[in-house]
């Protein structure tokens, strides 16, 4: 049913975001990205990936750190001639991403595909893949990632638990295990709203813009039953992460 | 999503039905009304399940038509074929309509002319290519889309009385089914009144059916479909043909109120008589 419900609005689920978050879904992946603070060479799986918004925000930010390194050992070349540093420079361009990697693991084909599109209509190709998995059983290798992330899909897995101990198992020790989800907000009145903005607002827009009612209603359903802050916690230290 | 989900809270009150706070509706209303307005003629590309216009319109027809629906309704109940259309709800399905039969009935009865208005709208075989034409039709019931309709590359005819899209919104089980008549209905209305499925066609039809019917919907699309016609085309349609709509409209009696599937064999124009529909104009639509 989640399967369906993810393959029904796939193509619109973007937009959704946008206008759900008014926007502001970008900058809650914008901060991932950042307390992640990737470093060129890292190696990222972004599990439930869907549409790319995190694999593509990681490959500009370790771009954007890449320049920067370029830049600062350029400064310090100061007796190069010319040519030398022209060489340097070339060589360390066919390296924009100084071999860090992302795989977009995702069980709906259907997301995975906009997510190719987009990243074809974007121009991101090296460095990136695109896998077909599940989070509860990841068709990886042991300790392989340096960093997991899941923004906003481990509340759509059926057992947390598993999903878990699989991404404690494909990262190498010392790897990082990063979620992005929503959680329960504990000021009454803020609650309150929060209430009455998901359940009367958040099915209309799914029925307005993708022609869904049902798929957002069980969204915003789906976002009360995840479990609270806490209990994650617990969860995650169970599956033997530290310091979560 | 064809699984009934069981949801907390959830009520329905028929097959598809969503129950709606007030306050959706008027979100959902205003949020059709604004996505309907955009560009009612585009459906979505093949495959894709489309939010837009036809759909919208539909939903903004549902969200609105609580005054109108229950209206219709009592004409209905009052009137005694109304009566045995809403206790026998019949529908108009390809699976319930013998097209051979229809097509083999004379020219100018009811049956033979509305399958050939069937024919010539929607999709058109071309050695087995589909060449989808645009359907407004669609627009102004809320049908599904074309992306909807079974494609064959042989037949000819596919505005599929199928893809009418069922009630969603409607909170009353006898007006869902008054909401789902008008739309299955609509075709005929072409037909009755000798509309063509351009736009002009459609707002002719929109505007006799929004005296009749007094939909909001109908009114909104009556009133902005001119919108995009050009000075010719809105030229006879102000000074021919929606004054002579708006005539039938007001002088014909409930179109809802005849059981058409058992009026097959009757000529179309012993109809508008029997309605008090006029003889519509002599001008190219």
């Amino acid at each position: 049913m989640i399967y369906q419900v993810f393959e029904n609005v796939a193509k619109k689920y973007d937009v959704m975001n946008d206008s759900m978050t008014l926007g502001i879904h970008r900058v809650w992946k914008d901060i991932l990205v950042h307390k992640m603070n990737p470093c060129p060479g890292t190696l990222l799986l972004d599990v439930a990936g869907g549409t790319g918004d995190i694999a593509f925000r990681f490959i500009n930010y370790v771009r954007s750190v890449r320049k920067r390194q370029l830049q600062r050992k350029l400064k310090h070349h100061q007796n190069l001639s010319w040519q030398e540093i022209f060489e340097s420079y070339q060589k360390d361009e066919f390296n924009s991403l100084g071999d860090s990697q992302v795989v977009v693991c995702d069980i709906n084909r259907e997301m995975l595909k906009v997510g190719k599109q987009k990243a074809q209509h974007l121009g991101y190709s090296e460095g990136l893949s695109w896998v077909l998995g599940n989070a509860e059983e990841l068709p990886f290798d042991d300790d392989k990632f340096d960093v997991y992330t899941i923004a906003f899909g481990i509340r759509n897995v059926t057992r947390i638990d598993l999903a878990l101990q699989e991404a404690y198992r494909v990262l190498k020790p010392g790897g990082r295990f990063l979620c992005l989800e929503f959680s329960h907000v504990s000021n009454p009145l803020l609650s309150r709203l929060y209430d009455l903005y998901s359940f009367q607002v958040i099915p209309v827009l799914g029925e307005v813009i993708a022609g869904d009612w049902r798929s957002y209603q069980y969204l915003v359903e789906s976002i009360r039953q995840f479990p609270p802050q806490e209990e994650l916690k617990a969860m995650i230290e169970d599956a033997g992460f530290f310091k979560a | 999503m064809e699984e009934e989900v069981e949801m907390e809270g959830w009520h329905q009150l028929y097959p598809g039905h969503i129950p709606t706070s007030p306050l959706q509706k008027v979100l959902l209303a205003a949020g059709s009304a604004v996505m309907a307005l955009c560009d009612p003629y585009r459906h979505g590309k093949a495959g894709e399940r489309s939010a837009c216009h036809p759909h919208m319109v539909a939903v903004l027809g549902e969200t609105t038509g609580c005054l109108a629906l229950p209206n219709l309704r009592d004409k209905m109940k009052n009137h005694p074929e109304g009566y045995r259309i809403l206790r026998e709800r019949p529908r108009i399905r390809l699976s319930t309509l013998d097209m051979a039969r229809l097509q083999g009935l004379p020219d100018g009865s009811l049956g033979r002319e509305y399958v050939r208005f069937l024919e010539n709208n929607v999709s058109v075989g071309f050695h087995g290519v589909q060449i989808p034409v645009a359907d407004p039709c669609a627009w102004s019931t809320g049908e599904i889309g074309a992306t909807e309709l079974s494609w064959t590359s042989l037949d000819l005819q596919k505005v599929s009385p199928d893809t009418r899209m069922p009630p969603k919104f409607v909170d009353d089980e006898e007006l869902a089914y008054v909401i789902q008549r008008y739309r299955e209905v609509h075709d005929l209305m072409h037909t009755l009144l000798g509309m063509p499925t351009n736009m002009l066609g459609e707002v002719v039809v929109k505007w006799f059916e929004a005296i009749q019917t007094g939909l909001p919907m109908c009114v909104l699309g009556a009133a902005f479909g001119p919108v995009r016609l050009s000075t010719r085309k809105l030229q006879v349609l102000a000074t021919e043909l929606v004054p002579w709509a708006i005539r039938s409209g007001l002088n014909a009696s409930c179109v809802l109120n005849i059981y058409y599937e058992q009026r097959w064999e009757q000529p179309v124009e012993s109809l508008r008589e029997e309605l008090g529909i006029f003889p519509p104009p002599a001008v190219r639509v």
